[in-house]
């Protein structure tokens, strides 16, 4: 047994079932030629503007619904702002202090029986392209299919402490979103996704560690293995009587490591405010009760 | 009467009976606009060819006997405002190569009509500014003075509407951007309630503030205009469901009228002249039977800092995603992307639009959002608290639209604080989305126009177009001798 408790967290992004984007009429299917699948609005032209797709946010009802979560009942959107070549608008279109998943709870098994792992939201938003960096030397390309696609991000409590408690939470939400019908949940398409946070403290600590943060996680293989490579990085730094510094890493899945993204001095300040191109939804109690009748569950 | 001098409504009848045909029409104003506009330099792009086919396609329309109101129309539009196949730069060299592959919502309704569009006007860069010296291309001049700037951002709408350069034409008001241009050129510009009129296709400054609008010879031919161009429209999750007549009230009785003076607004730092002349034109509907009820805004004091915040924090982030790498200017001299993003951006916007991303990154940076934007919410609902309490007893208020008339090119263009204070006077009606219109009540000493403003509650915009049509039929303007 290890001298440190792992403290462990998910924020999973799930790509929701709708036949078209979220804030435009582009169809969302998995893979199709480079930039067919997008317009002037999912691209970001000027003058252009969003117009919320009502299925994503059904969508949204149905999954915290399945997820044993509160619904939020009044739910706005908000602007998410940074530069990036695969982000059009240089703003993501996402929710922040209003999400339409409140908070809740799961249970999982594990190897001691049963636990919860509380819910903290989830939230809408788009996806952004993909940066293709092969083919031409020195020159990335940009493929805004993908721009604009429905996700939810399920973000978790802290409360995991092993790489196999959060495949057994993994499994679980991809189990409930496709049985609930809102996402088809296929990690090798790209429809589920998940970011990793990975601390460790001594049993007898009362603050949490130092947390870092893993992306680039497309397996359940790879977040298994990248959340024991980072247990035992942090576990070596510590015994060396180091700290561990609070980053942003990405899991090399050939090398089978993290590695350093950007510290949290570069971290991004979102600068978050309502997206004044989208008003805020209003879901009523019968909204609710006809999306549960929907449900068989 | 000058073929220049007629409105909407006389060309209406002169192309339905064929005393002219839409190909004359926009021949003549072409002509115009070669003849005037080096004075004026109101238009960054004149579309010779494509208003010929146009005004072609309207011919055959009027042929055909099935005419709308714009039918065969010469409009001129501000360079906000896309349109398919035509240049659109918001007078910024960060657009300078910019052809939208989409009409705007507004563009595809007036098309829809078989309107004719002569150009494409100049404007303040992104429409940031009150005087169009901040375009990238040229500096619109005033028609009645062109030693004096035409007001802002909207200049070129109203400049070439003062210099009869088209029949009517379109701008964007986000802080006053379409009344004080009318204003200082002595045109009648309305900035719409918001929702009143799609944002589709209008180049985002501030997105809960902006709205496209006409600028006219007339409240009425505002009006006619605005019955085209509004409505819901699917492209605009904002766009209200409202349907509004703007005509419906034009012939409205003014006697029992409560008309609200604001006495904020006639207060300190308005000119004399403007005063004198706004509350002359006070006097003449209550001897019309109005009744005039003095009130207060108090929250007036905060409305400058209140509107520089939303707007530039909205703006912060609207303007992000001019970055060169899928259109616009993009800097020929960057080896990594962060490099090209940071050049780009530096080369390309002008020092106002830098000034105002500045200001709006601060206010919604962390550490900053609550002492600035958290507060700017606070005093948006306090404005609006505001009017609705003075509507709930009265049908519409009148303030001038500006505190100065038409400046001097030059004259507080360097000063961005005093350029700022201007916009005191038309901001809080964008804050709290109300329709108002400018109409002229007036010249100054130099024979500069004074322009008032009528401002109703929201989508009560045709009452405003009402009441500002009743001063409209009793007062004699005065051209401009270009």
């Amino acid at each position: 047994m290890s001298r440190y408790i792992p403290i462990i967290g998910l924020e999973v992004h799930a790509q929701l079932l709708t036949k078209t984007k979220i804030f435009c009429s582009c169809e969302v299917d998995f893979g199709g030629e480079q930039n067919t699948r997008c317009c002037p609005v999912c691209t970001g032209l000027p003058g252009t503007l969003p117009v919320l797709n009502k299925q994503v946010v059904k969508y949204g009802v149905k999954a915290a619904l399945a997820l044993n979560c509160g619904v939020g009942q009044y739910t706005k959107i908000d602007r998410k702002n940074y530069f990036y070549p695969d982000l059009p608008k240089a703003y993501q279109i996402s929710q922040f202090d209003l999400p339409v998943v409140k908070s809740g709870k799961i249970k999982i098994e594990t190897e001691d029986g049963e636990k919860y792992i509380r819910i903290h939201h989830a939230h809408i938003e788009e996806d952004a392209g993909k940066l293709i960096h092969d083919n031409i030397e020195n020159t990335s390309l940009a493929d805004y299919n993908r721009c604009g696609v429905p996700l939810l991000e399920i973000v978790s409590e802290p409360d995991m402490s092993s790489a196999e408690e959060a495949r057994a939470y993994l499994e679980k939400i991809a189990g409930l979103l496709q049985y609930a019908g809102v996402s088809l949940c296929r990690m090798e398409e790209g429809s589920l996704r998940a970011d990793v946070n990975v601390s460790i403290k001594r049993p007898d600590a009362t603050k949490l560690g130092t947390k870092v943060e893993i992306k680039n996680l497309n397996s359940l293989k790879a977040i298994v293995r990248a959340i024991d490579y980072e247990i035992e990085r942090q576990t070596k730094i510590l015994d060396a009587g180091d700290v561990v510094i609070q980053e942003t890493r990405k899991f090399n899945d050939n090398r089978g490591i993290t590695q350093s993204m950007r510290s949290k001095e570069n971290a991004h300040d979102y600068r978050y405010f309502k997206e004044p191109d989208v008003i805020p939804v209003i879901i009523s109690d019968e909204d609710i009760a006809e999306i549960k009748q929907q449900c068989q569950y | 009467m000058a073929l220049c001098d007629m409105g909407i409504l006389e060309l209406r009848q002169m192309l339905d009976s064929k005393e002219i045909s839409s190909v004359e029409l926009t021949q003549y104003y072409l002509d115009r606009i070669r003849e005037l506009d080096s004075k004026v330099e109101s238009y960054i792009t004149v579309c010779d060819e494509e208003a010929i086919l146009a005004a072609k396609r309207a011919d055959e329309i009027i042929a055909s006997g099935n005419t709308k109101m714009l039918t065969g129309i010469p409009i001129g539009v501000k360079d906000n405002i896309c349109t398919k196949d035509i240049l659109t730069t918001c007078a910024s060299k960060m657009l300078y190569n910019f052809i939208p592959p989409y009409n705007a919502t507004a563009i595809e309704k007036i098309k829809s009509q078989d309107a004719v569009i002569l150009g494409k006007l100049n404007m303040d860069e992104f429409a940031m500014g009150g005087s169009t010296q901040t375009s990238y291309y040229k500096k619109t001049k005033n028609p009645y003075d062109i030693t004096r700037v035409p007001g802002g951002s909207s200049g070129g709408s109203a400049a070439a509407m003062a210099a009869k350069l088209a029949v009517v034409t379109l701008g964007s008001d986000t802080g006053g951007s379409i009344r004080q241009p009318a204003a200082f050129c002595g045109v009648t510009g309305m900035k719409p309630s918001y929702g009143a009129v799609s944002r589709y296709g209008l180049v985002a400054f501030g997105s809960s503030l902006d709205q496209i609008g006409p600028l006219a010879k007339s409240s009425k031919e505002c009006a006619e205009v605005l019955n085209v161009i509004s409505g819901r429209d699917i492209h605009d999750g904002t766009s209200s469901r409202k349907q509004i007549d703007f005509t419906s009230e034009l012939d409205c009785e003014i006697k029992g009228l409560k008309i609200a003076l604001p006495k904020e607004f006639f207060g300190e730092g308005i000119d004399e002249e403007i005063r004198q002349a706004v509350l002359a034109a006070v006097k003449k509907y209550e001897k019309m039977g109005a009744e005039i009820v003095e009130v207060s805004m108090p929250s007036l004091k905060y409305a400058i800092q209140t509107y520089y915040l939303l707007s530039s924090a909205e703006a912060s982030s609207n303007l992000s995603r001019y970055d060169g790498i899928k259109f616009g200017y993009c800097t020929p001299k960057a080896k990594t992307y962060e490099e090209r993003i940071m050049r780009t951006r530096k080369e390309g916007f002008g020092d106002e639009v830098k000034r105002r991303i500045l200001l709006g990154t601060y206010a919604l940076s962390s550490g900053y959002y609550d002492a600035y934007y958290k507060k700017a919410l606070y005093l948006r609902e306090k404005i609006k608290a505001e009017y609705a309490k003075i509507f709930e007893s009265c049908d519409v208020m009148i303030t001038p639209t500006a505190p100065t008339t038409a400046y001097k090119i030059g004259d507080s263009y360097n000063d961005p604080v005093k350029m700022y204070l201007a916009d005191i006077c038309t901001v809080t009606v964008n804050i709290a989305g109300l329709p108002a219109v400018n109409t002229t009540c007036g010249y100054d000493k130099d024979n500069m126009p004074i322009g008032m403003s009528i401002v109703g509650k929201a989508f009560d915009d045709a009452k405003v177009l009402g009441v500002a049509d009743a001063f409209e039929k009793n007062f004699m303007s005065v051209d401009p001798s270009l």
